[in-house]
């Protein structure tokens, strides 16, 4: 076994153990040594994905002295390296742009803690992608639940704490579905490893036996990671989320969090439950169907909403349904538009969140949209950020919005019965971002009027800002390093999408 | 000329830009599906939800308001009375189509058990199978399931932990509010003296626990369950200040580090040679001894620690937002 292969294990133990040594560190060298352990993992990802594409398979990790069905495991494809590298990247700069305002908004004795939830939700997120255990699996989905709660909340304003009991609700909701699923399965198969309980649900299958079980446990897995995700009708938890954390945490809980759940159940679908089993039940179909709910509504929401961060919070509810309508399509192509829709959209909507927290310094931290007007002017580059973030969201040549809405529109044409609406809703879904983000990007680039209606609200404002911490300089290094990173990632991906797409093919291949 | 004008105020695209450009609100025009959600988007301002929603909709009348709310209530609670009742139904129903529960044809009578129950014994050393297995065969899970526990510690930091370092005038007040040491009986008599006797057995049973969690039923989690309670016991019998004497936040951050990076490192030795295929330089020593069954010993301390150490703070972070 050569040393790369070790390299999933390493990256998982090393962000766990940077989060228990952040402990008697204080704020400054937690961060260091986060953003540390995020270049090492990413790394490492580099590497088991470089090594799973020369050789071309996947391979399986022993974590201890027993080998499959009594020991833990995890396993590395080429899927898993890719999600990894790109969940890393979007992870560090994410934490890099959002640094001053974490150190600005979080009291100075708790960013340690701030930078323990990172490490440990970046462990969770690794553990997530490579493991091949359903009970390691729902050990780190509980990891990631209280990370994420733990994040929410320490900015401690009265919007963040009550988003946070409520994402604790929602989110605890999904974990005892997913539990519930589990233990079902377990009941009926023996196993808890991926590999020999695909093998017993095979067996079952086969058999015609435990037809309701086998139907609830799809139900139930599908439903409860939905949930955590937030797929449309379960969606309430998501614009207080994000519209109320600290920039670094809403860009990782939008980016990454909800697409670690997604890969989860993608990996479910494939290496448990099988792809045949799971399109024969129908469930894909209740998936596809609530993702196009979700495309339009969430849009819909989006357009009524006057709170910037809240906007793109209701815009992630819609690309998270376009994820599952990609699901939902049942075939090959489909699961791979989604899969790259994930890509995108975690790199897109960190974007957004950081770019938006460059124009908010310029505009007195305001939550109506209309104080960000001529903003794009006052902070040049978050301008552009915010524009090129919104146009890839929207579906703009050579970004990588683009490509993800292609890859839908060309998966649907495959899946004669599903055709129509897809396309339908896709057309009608562009048109409602469109509606939203350009009026956003025109509000951006507008000088403001000195209206007497601007002069009449000031002293409304003026009683907000003394509550609010002092604003901080618009434009710092590392705010502007994570944008035109932010900003590569999505042209890389938008131009150079054919080996990506290779590699999900090949990647998703290898979970067979 | 004054006709075009005219027109252009009615157009369509004088209202579009108007939206645009933020001056028209959707919501003014009678949107009213999304009236429940203006309650929710105001500031938090400690009024009542209701008296808020009273003052922004002037158009309804009181009592249409208060019907339509009436309504949508009663329909609410309806709903998810519903919703459980069918839930409850479905898994219901679907536990009537499992295995019968002890069969011993059932599917988890397979080889998995059969060589934890067979093989486990000798390939981990511990009599305990139970321990046997979280700690040696899916060790990883349980390293996951302490770092569980960390992270919940951390978070509960984060909400109650009240700093004494920052001068503002609000963490003083906060400070004031929460300590409730004053109110705490003092000296109690009777409280004393039951603590000298249990807490010195209560401490002992909880170490005992832990040191033969290999040996016989127990284990870190429990062992360290009862190690916690027998420190709250103390504390609330002593008070604040004697415990601090051997007890503070730094001790506690201390040996929750000391713990898990032990944990994490040994375990982090035996998955690397596991995965290797190197040989474990750990002896399994003699089953039945006290120090034998390799890193399971060890590993119960640590989650011991870990637990009793976990709980203290659970209880001292909500008594006074501090250690």
């Amino acid at each position: 076994m050569s040393l790369v292969q070790n390299f999933p294990f390493f990256s998982i133990i090393i962000a766990m153990f940077s989060g228990i040594f952040s402990s008697v560190l204080d704020g400054k060298k937690a961060r260091n040594l986060s953003l540390l352990v995020i270049v090492l993992t990413t790394g490492m990802s580099l590497a088991v994905l470089h090594f799973c594409v020369r050789t071309g398979q996947s391979y399986t990790y022993m974590m201890g002295h027993f080998p499959a069905p009594w020991g833990n495991e995890i396993r590395a494809g080429v899927l898993e390296g890719l999600t990894a590298v790109l969940f890393g990247l979007v992870m560090f700069f994410s934490v890099t742009g959002g640094m001053d305002h974490t150190a600005a908004d979080v009291e100075t004795s708790k960013q340690n803690l701030f930078y323990i939830m990172i490490d440990l939700m970046l462990s969770s997120l690794l553990a997530l992608i490579y493991t091949n255990d359903l009970f390691t699996a729902y050990v780190f989905v509980e990891i990631n639940t209280i990370a994420g709660c733990g994040l929410i909340m320490i900015r401690q304003i009265g919007r963040s704490l009550s988003s946070a009991i409520r994402y604790m609700i929602m989110s605890q909701l999904g974990s005892g579905l997913f539990l519930i699923g589990l233990s079902l399965l377990y009941d009926v198969t023996g196993h808890l490893l991926m590999s020999p309980a695909k093998d017993a649900v095979a067996g079952i299958e086969a058999a015609g036996l435990y037809e309701v079980p086998m139907l609830v446990i799809m139900a139930v897995v599908s439903v409860g990671l939905a949930i955590k995700s937030g797929l449309y009708p379960f969606h309430y938890w998501i614009p207080d989320t994000y519209g109320y954390a600290t920039p670094t945490a809403s860009a990782v809980l939008s980016g990454l969090v909800s697409k670690g759940y997604i890969f989860l159940l993608i990996k479910i679908f494939y290496r448990v439950l099988g792809r045949e089993n799971v399109i024969a039940s129908e469930i894909v179909n209740v998936l596809f169907v609530f993702g196009l709910a979700g495309m339009l509504m969430g849009s819909v929401h989006a357009i009524l909403e006057r709170d910037t961060r809240r906007m793109i919070a209701y815009s992630s509810v819609a690309q998270i349904g376009y994820i599952y309508m990609g699901i939902g399509l049942g075939t090959q192509a489909g699961m791979v538009a989604a899969i790259f829709h994930m890509f995108t959209h975690s790199a897109t909507k960190a974007l957004l969140f950081i770019s938006a927290v460059g124009l908010y310094e310029v505009s007195k931290d305001q939550k109506d949209f209309r104080s960000l007007q001529g903003s794009g002017y006052r902070n040049p580059l978050a301008g552009i950020g915010f524009t090129v973030g919104a146009l890839s969201m929207v579906g703009f040549p050579m970004l990588s919005g683009f490509i993800s809405k292609l890859l839908f529109a060309t998966s649907a044409l495959q899946s004669p019965h599903k055709m129509l609406p897809t396309v339908i809703a896709l057309a009608i879904s562009t048109i409602l971002n469109a509606v939203y983000f350009l009026r956003l990007v025109i509000t951006l680039y507008t000088i403001p009027e000195e209206s007497s209606e601007n002069k009449r609200e000031e002293p409304a404002n003026e009683e907000e800002i003394p509550k609010r911490r002092p604003v901080l300089s618009p434009g710092t290094w590392k705010l502007h390093l994570a944008i035109v990173s932010f900003i590569l990632l999505n042209l890389t991906l938008g131009l150079y999408s054919q080996p990506v797409v290779a590699w999900i093919g090949s990647g998703l291949a290898m979970f067979d | 000329m004054s006709r075009q004008r005219d027109d252009y105020e009615n157009s369509w695209w004088k209202k579009f830009k108007g939206w645009v450009d933020g001056e028209v609100d959707l919501l003014a025009e009678g949107m009213e599906i999304r009236v429940p959600k203006t309650q929710e988007e105001g500031e938090w301002d400690g009024k009542p939800k209701a008296l808020m929603s009273a003052d922004k909709m002037g158009k309804m009348t009181d009592s249409q308001k208060r019907r339509g709310i009436r309504w949508f209530r009663r329909f609410y609670q309806v709903m998810s009375v519903f919703l459980c009742l069918s839930i409850i139904f479905v898994l219901l129903w679907t536990v009537a189509y499992l295995p019968a529960f002890g069969n011993a044809g059932n599917p988890d009578n397979n080889e998995v058990s059969a060589r934890y129950i067979e093989k486990g014994l000798q390939e981990t050393g511990a009599i305990n199978i139970v321990t046997g297995m979280i700690l040696d065969y899916r060790a990883f899970d349980t390293f996951g399931e302490s770092c569980v526990l960390f992270i919940a510690s951390c978070c509960v930091l984060v909400l109650l932990r009240i700093d004494e370092g920052k001068a503002g005038e609000k963490a003083r007040k906060r400070l004031a509010e929460s300590d409730d040491r004053l109110f705490e009986p003092k000296n109690d008599v009777i409280l004393q003296k039951c603590a000298c006797i249990l807490v010195p057995l209560i401490l002992v049973f909880g170490i005992y626990i832990v040191l033969n969690g290999h040996l016989s039923p127990g284990g870190g989690f429990s062992g360290g369950a009862v190690l916690g309670s027998g420190l709250i016991f103390y504390l609330n019998a002593f008070g604040f200040r004697k415990t601090e004497r051997f007890f503070t936040e730094k001790v506690y951050r201390r040996i929750t580090l000391c713990a898990l990076t032990f944990y994490c490192l040994a375990k982090s030795y035996s998955f690397f040679t596991g995965a290797n295929h190197l040989e474990s330089k750990i002896p399994l020593g003699t089953p039945g001894a006290i120090v034998s069954s390799g890193l399971i010993l060890p590993l119960n301390i640590c989650v011991g620690l870990v637990v009793a150490c976990t709980m203290y703070a659970f209880y001292a972070l909500f008594r006074k937002g501090g250690m």
